[in-house]
């Protein structure tokens, strides 16, 4: 036997270098070296030195912290927005409908998962532009009487960014709901409860690591985006990636970049870690 | 304990397999060997090791101390892939992405056996477990009980010395189950293979076996035939495991040289013989010792009115109720000057068919009748 | 609330409606943009000018159709070896994920399956930068130290690899993860029990089993890598992968040909997502 626990080990070792080189290569050094480039400032050509200065800037550039508190404020909105949503239709997919419809539905819901972001993102474009096609109904139903720009502000964004996540909320709701057994809907109504009461005090409950697994994606994707604020959202989306993508690409400017990029994941750790600490959820229990 | 095998041939033999898991003793100094051939049960609750011990056989789990020989070598050393031993497991594993033909080829497959070779040796064999024409079949196209037999095929197609099943009749509804018995037991006589069974069912062990181990908390309390299990009970446990029995805890109130009368804790006196028996050997109880009694309900006797029976202990008593279950139906019966009910087997003649709850019946049992044990 | 429990019929309708009204809002976008694919017009709006295939098979400009919009179809060429190469990789290294995590215990575990999981939570743009910040790091420490000029560490198409690399390994992993879980551990013993080695093992019975995860997980891969546009805005270099190609001719504002290249992609996706369900769901299973 003890030859087999030998190879056990070895195959121990096999399997985690791979993983701890791909962790260590392209998720923890390149983060290291974002953390340290973002407290360096350039002093000269080629010579840099140690400064909070990248920091600083972002608390008293009033541009960046708004777009930055703006940005948080309305990924949290959309996450919400996107739940509130997707909770009935996932309960409808999940427990009002029986064999091939709810498949099919269901499958219905992946599609625009299926389709490249940017085609999403065109097609609200082709709906919303000034010579877009809900312009074009209004002006013919004698609504208005010239065309209408319903692009370029919070709305637009707001309904791209919820229609972009909708999957990734849809998807881990229907699969807990469908685990909820029909016996404890009944059960509850059989002992006296009322529709909200079953909601609030079985659904919701059973739900909740579902729910907790889509929000934290929802608002990663949403916080994280890229091409739904700069294309629905125009010059004035004060996103923060851009903030981001400007630094970087446009500006050259990798240290104030990877400072506001240091804000960002922070940020995002913090209000997904309040997020896990107020459902009472645990990270790895909810992702898998 | 040490079942000597009256037969030299000896297929499978274990000497004091001893498995623990951190504190917990799963299987303590467990020994035996089986003949060469036979249909061996080990039978036991669940948690009682017998799983283990299986496996450790199975070259799963290796013994802590003591020895596995197959045919006088051992096989310690040896990878369960390498192991003359086949299993049929508890949820058969067949494999599901294969059809069943190439299930029960694998093993041979392994082997490296020739092609023309293989598809010969399979057909061969599913025709002789009855399903003849089912190679080409996914495993989800087969019933249970098909699906047990390609699993038993599986192996069996490699002429183990051994083979272990382990509880493959768990999944099974009754009425199939029932039919497996049988079969199980015909398949063993057609090949002439060594079975070792294990099972929680006591009537799976006792109808399908030639020698049947009792195993609690990792130690065989008795190996024998069926009959010796339930007329012979060894222990307290395989008294109480095996078949059904009325049990009271009771003290020796008188004794002589045949026996003892006792009063229990219900209040029920009875007259305990062990004719035959060197009683001082057997039982070297005195007056005051506590024991517990065990009386199978088919023992007693019993009959309608006050015309008391002709045995050894006479009793009184009030039907309370009636368990009817075809052949196995029973009534439980109250004794006026005890607490207790009396669990007494339905005779199957005219007159018990219309007995009911408050008819007034005798019952009564010979006094050897009555198994006791040291508490 | 389900279906044994009486509700309102006005309950009923209502929430059937509702759920009516939310897939009109799913299909709606995908719908406009693939039908002014066939619209007769150098806009993609109203009005409505007829029919036409000229998006698709258009010779000359300005009605210059996809396949024979040199530009366009090179970036697609691009994206698609792109995503195979991610693929390969990802499914590779999410194989031996799965396996270290549903087979093994060591110290550490706990921590470093949370490890894997990072990526998730990272947002895209984010992952990009960092790993162009440290690849340029590591090019410039190599070319002031040894004068060795490593164009791979460059913004370019190796880097896009890396990037999404980084975190479709992650998804695969639990995709492949969740079916190995459920995998019955009996099956490789009785495989073992019969004689087979333990290489036989893995490849007759563990393999074949995960096949389907292994198919789906693929699948994902290759349209998450396709389509991803945040991690590979951040290390694109002159190579333009299509989503990258087809975001600058947006905002210059374009023909209906992105139209017909999003016919292309839906329909090309729609296939995949058909072979992925078709393999998910086995007769046996």
């Amino acid at each position: 036997m003890s030859q087999w626990k030998d190879s056990g080990k070895l195959g121990l070792i096999l399997l985690v270098s791979p993983l701890a080189l791909w962790l260590a290569l392209f998720i923890v050094l390149p983060h290291i070296d974002m953390v340290l480039i973002s407290l360096r400032e350039r002093v000269a050509a080629r010579q840099y030195a140690f400064s909070w200065g990248n920091y600083t800037e972002f608390f008293t550039e009033p541009l960046y912290w708004r777009t930055f508190l703006r940005t948080a404020v309305m990924s949290i909105l959309a996450t919400g927005l996107t739940l509130l949503i997707a909770f009935p239709v996932s309960f409808y997919i999940a427990k009002m409908l029986r064999g091939r419809l709810k498949a099919a539905l269901f499958i219905l819901c992946l599609i625009p998962f299926w389709v490249s972001e940017l085609v999403r993102t065109y097609g609200w474009m082709i709906l919303l532009r000034e010579t877009g096609l809900f312009s074009s109904l209004l002006q013919w139903m004698g609504l208005v009487d010239q065309p209408v720009e319903m692009l370029y502000n919070d709305v637009a964004i707001m309904v791209g960014l919820v229609y972009t996540s909708m999957l990734f909320m849809v998807v881990p709701l229907v699969t807990t709901l469908e685990s909820l057994d029909d016996s404890l809907i009944e059960a509850a109504y059989d002992l006296g409860g009322n529709h909200l009461e079953v909601i609030r005090d079985v659904v919701i409950p059973h739900a909740m690591p579902g729910i907790v697994s889509g929000c934290i994606v929802v608002f990663m994707l949403t916080l994280g985006n890229y091409l739904t604020p700069t294309l629905l959202g125009g010059k004035d989306s004060l996103w923060f990636t851009e903030q981001i993508y400007t630094q970087f690409i446009t500006r050259f400017n990798w240290e104030q970049g990877s400072a506001f990029g240091m804000l960002l994941l922070v940020l995002s750790s913090v209000i997904v870690w309040c997020g896990l600490k107020l459902s009472r959820q645990s990270f790895t229990r909810v992702m898998t | 304990m040490q079942l000597q095998a009256n037969n030299t041939d000896v297929d499978l033999e274990c000497r004091e397999v001893t498995k623990s898991f951190g504190h917990f003793a799963a299987v303590q100094e467990v020994s035996f060997s089986i003949p060469s051939g036979s249909f061996f049960s080990i039978l036991g609750p669940s948690g009682c090791g017998k799983t283990t011990l299986l496996r450790m056989v199975a070259g799963f789990q290796s013994p802590d101390h003591g020895d596995i020989l197959i045919k006088g070598k051992s096989v310690l050393n040896t990878p369960p892939n390498r192991r003359p031993v086949n299993m049929v497991f508890q949820h058969l594993a067949l494999f599901p992405n294969m059809t069943v033909a190439e299930n029960v080829a694998y093993g041979l497959k392994r082997r490296g056996v020739a092609k023309t070779d293989i598809k010969s040796r399979v057909e061969d064999m599913l025709s002789r477990v009855g399903l003849p024409d089912s190679g080409d079949k996914q495993i989800s196209q087969l019933s249970g009980g098909q699906k047990q037999r390609i699993a038993i095929a599986r192996c069996l197609v490699l002429n183990p010395d051994v083979l272990l099943l382990d509880e493959p009749l768990g999944a099974l509804d009754l009425k199939l189950r029932e039919q497996m018995k049988v079969e199980l037991k015909h398949l063993q006589e057609k090949f002439g293979a060594t079975f070792i069974y294990i099972t929680h069912d006591q009537s799976e062990a006792l109808v399908m076996s030639d020698q049947v181990a009792v195993m609690n908390a990792g130690r065989f309390e008795q190996v024998g035939a069926p009959q010796e299990l339930y007329y012979e009970p060894a222990s307290r446990f395989v008294a109480g495991f095996v078949g059904e029995s009325n049990r009271w805890y009771g003290v020796i109130q008188e004794r002589d040289e045949k026996g003892f009368n006792v009063q229990c804790e219900t209040g029920l006196k009875m007259r305990i013989d062990r004719p035959g028996n060197d009683l001082q050997v057997s039982h070297p109880w005195g007056v005051g010792k506590k024991l517990e009694f065990y009386l199978r309900p088919e023992s007693i006797t019993v009959t309608l009115g006050d015309t008391a029976p002709a045995t050894t202990n006479r009793y009184k008593g009030k039907v309370e109720s009636v368990l009817f279950d075809g052949a196995r139906s029973q009534m439980l019966v109250r004794l006026p000057d005890a607490i207790e009910l009396l669990n007494v087997a339905l005779p199957q003649t005219a007159e018990f068919r219309r007995v009911k709850k408050g008819d007034v019946v005798s019952v009564g049992w010979m006094s050897g009748q009555v198994r006791c044990y040291e508490v | 609330m389900i279906p044994s429990i009486p509700s309102s019929r006005f309950f009923r309708r209502t929430y059937a409606a509702y759920v009516a009204l939310f897939f009109v809002y799913l299909i709606l976008p995908l719908a406009v943009v693939a039908t002014f694919a066939f619209n007769d017009s150098l806009f993609p709006s109203l009005p409505w000018n007829g029919g036409t295939l000229d998006w698709f098979v258009g010779q000359k400009e300005p009605a210059l159709g996809i396949f024979y919009d040199g530009e366009l179809l090179e970036s697609i060429l691009v994206s698609f070896w792109v995503a195979v190469a991610v693929t390969i990789l990802s499914i590779s290294l999410a194989t031996c994920n799965a396996f270290l995590f549903e087979r093994h215990d060591f110290i550490g575990k706990g921590f470093l399956y949370m490890m894997m999981l990072t990526p998730l939570v990272i947002p895209g743009v984010i992952l990009g930068v960092s790993i162009l910040i440290f690849s340029s790091s590591i090019a410039n420490g190599l070319e002031d130290n040894y004068d060795l000029e490593l164009e791979l560490l460059r913004p370019g198409l190796p880097l896009v690899i890396l990037g999404q690399f980084a975190f479709i390994t992650t998804i695969a992993t639990l995709v492949i993860s969740a079916r190995l879980r459920r995998f019955d551990r009996s099956l490789e013993e009785a495989a073992l029990n019969l004689g087979a080695s333990n290489f036989a093992v893995i490849w007759t019975v563990t393999l074949p089993y995960l096949r389907p995860a292994l198919i789906g997980a693929g699948i994902v891969s290759f349209l998450m890598s396709f389509e991803n546009f945040n991690t590979t805005l951040m290390l694109v270099g002159s190579d333009a992968p299509l989503t990258i190609a087809m975001f600058d001719r947006l905002r210059e504002g374009s023909t209906p040909v992105l139209n017909a290249v999003s016919v292309l992609l839906m329909v090309g996706s729609a296939t995949l997502a058909l072979i992925s369900l078709f393999v998910q769901k086995p007769k046996s299973d």
